[in-house]
């Protein structure tokens, strides 16, 4: 007796990700935050024609793990650098792919111009609240309270000011049509992550603005905690100051449940 | 075909030859005394299928420029004195990155803000790298008229042979004078080689990255900064350009650059009906300068006067070029005024009298 089996691939590594070990600590975000990007890239036919511009900082070497074209930025130019690889192929795909001191502290007027301009660019804003290449300084987005090695004692608004909240400030620009913040710290989160960075690439495809997909992402190396408690620590107290969901949605698509 | 002979300003001049030269990304933030130039382009590219943006910094400006060099294309940016301060970080990431681009600097006084007229107290910044790390950039100085526009096409083609940002250094005197110019045709951009290095997709190759952090362990970066070397060797070996002007009776040899040395031209014309012969030595590469060239004709004619926009530093390259053989003598005028010939006149008047009342000897 005989059975014909009939094989289907479900699940692999995906062509927009090189076979190379990260450098990412343990229980670190940016690992599912590329292989996230990867997917999608992957799944909309995307890898070919995208040139990505990484930050300088923890993902500077993202060229590394990612199988697509890419070229460095100074640090928070990311969005200036992209501007000039889309005016030049606006036939191309060009994504940023950057953390929350490239983003939000030394690029914030790149950001800012960029995102008003409506470039045609898709960003992937990490946000882990610390500055992890450099060893644990405060980052714009350090909440209140928190440990930093530049602020002993936790972030204090009267000495470092309130952390930013970018995304809410990208959203009030005109050319900004889509902007979503999800999290790195639950399957569920996981899987919303993924579905926001798609419509985030279909606004390019389609032409529409600028948009943007905010990743609260864990640092446990840097929060001096375990990777299961950074996960906790998301969940629990980041998402207070930095709530999840739509921010900004104007691209008229409606979403499948 | 070639333009028709054209009445315009300095600035608006490298404006129109850029386009011609096939540049069709502009990127740039206003400041004065150059604003002519991304007032024209912003009207020109258009025409021409390009893009003008009017940046939101300097730093942002060259990072798009960075953008879209990376992207194979033909592009500049300029800017004045502070402005170009202010792009130093992406000249060096470009240098580093080894990629090609022109930056426009009409010099402006300084320090700091300084103020809006001509100066040349930018040249150590220009000549000498100006970011951080260790690189050159090859600069151009266009003594105005015709020959901005053929130092802007020569500018486009240095930086692509080199691969290397290449700056042009005027100053707010010349981009602000109107002269007759007359404009090569637009080069056709298919002519150009192709740059097998631009990032355009990885579609039918592997994926490549283009970057400036060189980490390994093994002597990577080491190793890079002695291929970059290698190539500032062939610049300065293949690439220095001059004007001599300098008959046979010559002796005193002025050496001047940019507005400074029209300036000199006039006061050496006037000192000929006094029965006073000098000459001229105009540098039109700074980096490389053309240092062999200067020493065998300071070994003939060994009285040198510098005369500068500022107060004394393309005369060290002088002092580097002629050594103790030469009587140096240098007179600067700080930036923020606007020069006369009468003025470098009574300098060289000087020399020949040999009364110490304008400029000083310099003792090597």
């Amino acid at each position: 007796m005989s059975t014909d089996i009939e094989y289907k691939k479900i699940f692999g590594w995906p062509e927009s990700l090189k076979h190379n070990p990260t450098h990412y600590c343990p229980g670190c975000g940016h690992s599912i935050a590329h292989r996230l990007v990867a997917e999608c890239l992957d799944e909309m036919g995307l890898r070919e024609k995208t040139i990505g511009v990484p930050p300088v900082g923890c993902s500077v070497l993202a060229y590394n793990y990612f199988n697509f074209d890419m070229v460095e930025a100074p640090h928070g130019r990311a969005l200036a650098v992209a501007t000039g690889v889309k005016r030049v192929h606006p036939d191309k795909f060009v994504l940023t792919y950057q953390g929350d001191g490239d983003l939000a502290a030394i690029g914030t007027a790149e950001t800012i111009h960029a995102a008003n301009r409506g470039e045609r660019i898709s960003t992937i804003f990490i946000n882990n609240a610390i500055y992890g290449m450099t060893g644990g300084q405060m980052a714009p987005t350090t909440l209140l309270g928190q440990n930093a090695t530049t602020a002993p004692g936790g972030r204090d608004s009267r000495l470092h000011g309130q952390p930013i909240d970018i995304s809410s400030m990208l959203a009030v620009c005109g050319g900004v049509v889509f902007v979503e913040r999800c999290a790195l710290t639950s399957v569920k989160q996981i899987r919303k992550a993924k579905k926001a960075i798609k419509k985030s690439f279909q606004c390019q495809l389609d032409d529409l603005g600028f948009s943007l997909v905010e990743l609260l992402s864990p640092c446990p190396t840097n929060w001096k905690v375990s990777p299961k408690d950074s996960w906790d620590w998301v969940n629990e107290e980041m998402v207070k100051t930095y709530p999840l969901g739509v921010i900004k949605d104007t691209t008229g698509y409606e979403d499948k449940k | 075909m070639p333009s028709e002979k054209m009445l315009m300003n300095g600035s608006q001049t490298v404006g129109e030859a850029a386009v011609r030269a096939g540049c069709r990304y502009y990127f740039g933030y206003p400041i004065t005394p150059q604003n002519e130039l991304p007032e024209y382009l912003s009207a020109r590219m258009p025409e021409v299928g390009g893009t003008f943006i009017q940046g939101e910094s300097e730093i942002a400006s060259i990072n798009m420029v960075l953008g879209a060099s990376v992207s194979g294309a033909r592009t500049m940016t300029s800017s004045s004195s502070p402005g170009v301060s202010l792009k130093q970080e992406g000249i060096s990431y470009m240098a580093g990155m080894e990629l090609p681009a022109v930056i426009i600097n009409m010099m402006r006084g300084g320090p700091g803000l300084g103020n809006i007229a001509p100066s040349a107290a930018d040249y150590f910044q220009a000549t000498r790298g100006g970011g951080h790390g260790d690189y050159r950039t090859p600069v151009l100085a266009p003594g105005g008229g015709q020959e901005l526009v053929d130092l802007t096409f020569e500018a486009f083609d240095l930086a692509d042979k080199y691969r290397n940002p290449v700056l042009i250094l005027g100053d707010g005197l010349m981009g602000q004078i109107m002269e007759p110019v007359v404009f090569p045709d637009f080069i056709d951009l298919k002519d150009l080689p192709e740059k097998d290095w631009a990032l355009r997709g990885c579609k039918g190759r592997e994926a490549r990255a283009v970057f400036s952090m060189i980490l390994g362990q093994k002597g990577e970066l080491y190793r890079h900064n002695l291929d970059l070397q290698k190539k500032y060797d062939r610049i300065t070996a293949e690439e220095q350009r001059w004007e001599t002007k300098c008959p046979e009776n010559t002796e005193l040899i002025v050496v001047a650059y940019g507005s400074a040395a029209r300036i000199a031209e006039s006061a050496i014309e006037e000192l000929k009906t006094e029965g006073i012969n000098a000459g001229l030595f105009r540098p039109i590469s700074l980096w490389p300068f053309p240092l062999p060239a200067l020493r065998e004709l300071s070994k003939q004619i060994p009285k040198v006067a510098v005369f500068e926009l500022c107060l004394g530093q393309m005369v060290e390259d002088v002092i580097l070029s002629v050594g103790e053989r030469s009587e140096i003598y240098f007179h600067g005028l700080p930036g923020g005024i606007i020069p006369t010939p009468a003025q470098v006149a009574e300098f060289l008047r000087s020399i020949v009298k040999g009364d110490g009342k304008v400029g000083r000897r310099i003792e090597v």
